[in-house]
């Protein structure tokens, strides 16, 4: 795999994601009942963004969970590499709130129908909604987003990138191609 | 890390790394067992069996547990009540359950190396739960992770194992495990218990309980089995609790915050004092907790890895 294009940089990745915290809060106007779950690794720290924009505008914070959706896959036995699972840690009560899922690429949906499914023995939210920084096409199941950062459209053949400072030590996303 | 063989036969044959992905892994599957909802869909659809030719509530039960938890199928056999009974070698009870189609064999028998020769018959995962003096992965794995999540670190930690180190497969394992991490191991028993060479294995020896008990950050004590009564080298029960047994009065000469370990049952008033098991420095329940996190670990680690295994020969 080769870089094709730098897409966004730091800058705008900031933007995209004080947008989102707007568009959220928006969407979902009693606050007291919004958390936020980042689906590892790095739709992780993306929620811990958001969530920090969203103490900006409001002043006040929201419960930030973590989850490892590795154990819920569909696809464990197809997958050559190892999966390390790094545990899930959702430290409030999921009941009766509305819960932003978090992530960094939507591609085929089959992470979040897995989040969905672990998201389910932690309790009942009453809303779920879903907030991806790309989306790239090629959904296998019916999912869709309900914030978007960009929409990128791709080929098979190429893949996106998000790095982030937290685990890439810069912020940038870039697509890829063989 | 990549976790690449469909068994876990012992501690002796893996690396640092191996076993501290192992301790990772475990760390991770920790927090399942505190929901309300204890399970996730890991191993839906495998199948488990323990075959247990020795007697063991709290290992079946464990390893039990932490196949549910993954949602695996569990079935028990026992020899006592199955055709082992009838004369059945044990290659052929295993080539029986796998041609059931059963993916992980958990087994636990009176002969040292039993898990091993099953392994390598069968293409299904076979894990060790104890063969005989030899070894006993998961126990000495889980004293590991209690180790490592009360102190943060093996490495450079005194650990002192006292007890019946020459009948012990939890002393054996014990002892790769930790002194592979880095720590400084120092056995503590009767002369008559301490099989000869030991030092071989990496450890200091002593048979002097108050030496043993001196600076170690922690003490792994050992059940005396007393079944074994009837070989006569074996010392009388109250010898045995006045010269080694750990009492309040012998922990106030070590470290504050020692740590005491015993992977049960606890015969009370021989090994330890009711004070001490039931004591600060005791962390013997939560020893049983963690051995669900680092069983399920192990369930999952050697799941994957037969899976990889099968593909790869299809794809031949």
């Amino acid at each position: 795999m080769k870089e094709k294009a730098r897409l966004l940089d730091k800058e705008a990745l900031g933007r995209m994601l004080m947008r989102i915290a707007h568009e959220i809060l928006e969407k979902n106007q009693d606050i007291e009942e919004l958390c936020l779950v980042g689906i590892r690794n790095r739709g992780v720290y993306l929620a811990g963004r958001i969530a920090s924009c969203i103490e900006k505008i409001e002043k006040k914070s929201i419960p930030v969970g973590i989850l490892d959706i590795t154990l819920y896959r569909d696809d464990l036995t197809l997958i050559a590499a190892q999966p390390v699972v790094r545990g899930t840690a959702i430290d409030f009560d999921v009941t009766g709130k509305v819960l932003i899922l978090v992530d960094d690429v939507l591609y085929t949906g089959r992470t979040i129908r897995a989040a969905l499914d672990a998201l389910t023995d932690f309790g009942r939210p009453k809303i779920i909604q879903l907030a991806v920084l790309v989306d790239r096409g090629h959904r296998e199941l019916p999912i869709r987003a309900d914030y978007v950062g960009k929409n990128i459209p791709t080929s098979l053949n190429e893949s996106i990138e998000v790095r982030l400072d937290e685990s890439d030590g810069k912020d940038e996303v870039v697509i890829m191609e063989k | 890390m990549v976790w690449s063989s469909k068994d876990l036969l012992g501690l002796e044959g893996l690396s640092r790394e191996e076993i501290e992905f192992i301790l990772d892994t475990a760390s991770s599957f920790k927090e399942v067992s505190s929901r309300e909802i204890k399970k996730v869909p890991a191993l839906r659809g495998k199948t488990v069996v323990n075959l247990f030719y020795e007697p063991s509530t709290r290992t079946r039960v464990s390893f039990e547990i932490a196949a549910k938890r993954l949602s695996a199928d569990v079935i028990n056999i026992a020899s006592e009540t199955s055709s082992v009974r009838k004369g059945e070698t044990l290659v052929d009870t295993g080539r029986n359950i796998e041609a059931l189609k059963v993916d992980i064999i958990v087994i636990r028998h009176n002969y040292s190396g039993a898990a091993q020769m099953l392994a390598r018959h069968l293409k299904a995962s076979v894990v060790n739960a104890g063969d005989g003096w030899h070894e006993h992965p998961t126990q000495a794995l889980l004293d590991m992770f209690t180790l490592r999540e009360k102190l943060g670190r093996i490495q450079g930690l005194k650990v002192s194992i006292v007890g019946d180190i020459a009948h012990s497969r939890v002393a054996r394992s014990n002892i790769w495990g930790l002194v592979k991490l880095g720590a400084q191991v120092t056995v503590c028993a009767p002369k008559m218990l301490i099989p000869a060479a030991i030092e071989e294995m990496g450890v200091g020896v002593t048979e002097d309980i108050d030496l043993a008990l001196s600076g170690a950050d922690a003490v792994n004590v050992l059940r005396m089995q007393f079944e074994r009564d009837g070989e006569n080298a074996f010392p009388r029960q109250l010898d045995y609790f006045s010269n080694f047994g750990i009492t309040q009065e012998r922990l106030k000469k070590a470290k504050k915050d020692i740590i005491v370990m015993h992977p049960g049952p606890i015969n009370r008033g021989i090994e330890m004092s009711s004070e001490v098991a039931d004591g600060m420095s005791s962390v013997i329940l939560e020893q049983v907790t963690n051995g669900i996190a680092v069983r399920m670990a192990v369930l999952f680690l050697v799941a994957q890895a037969n899976d990889r295994i099968k593909n790869n020969e299809d794809a031949h």
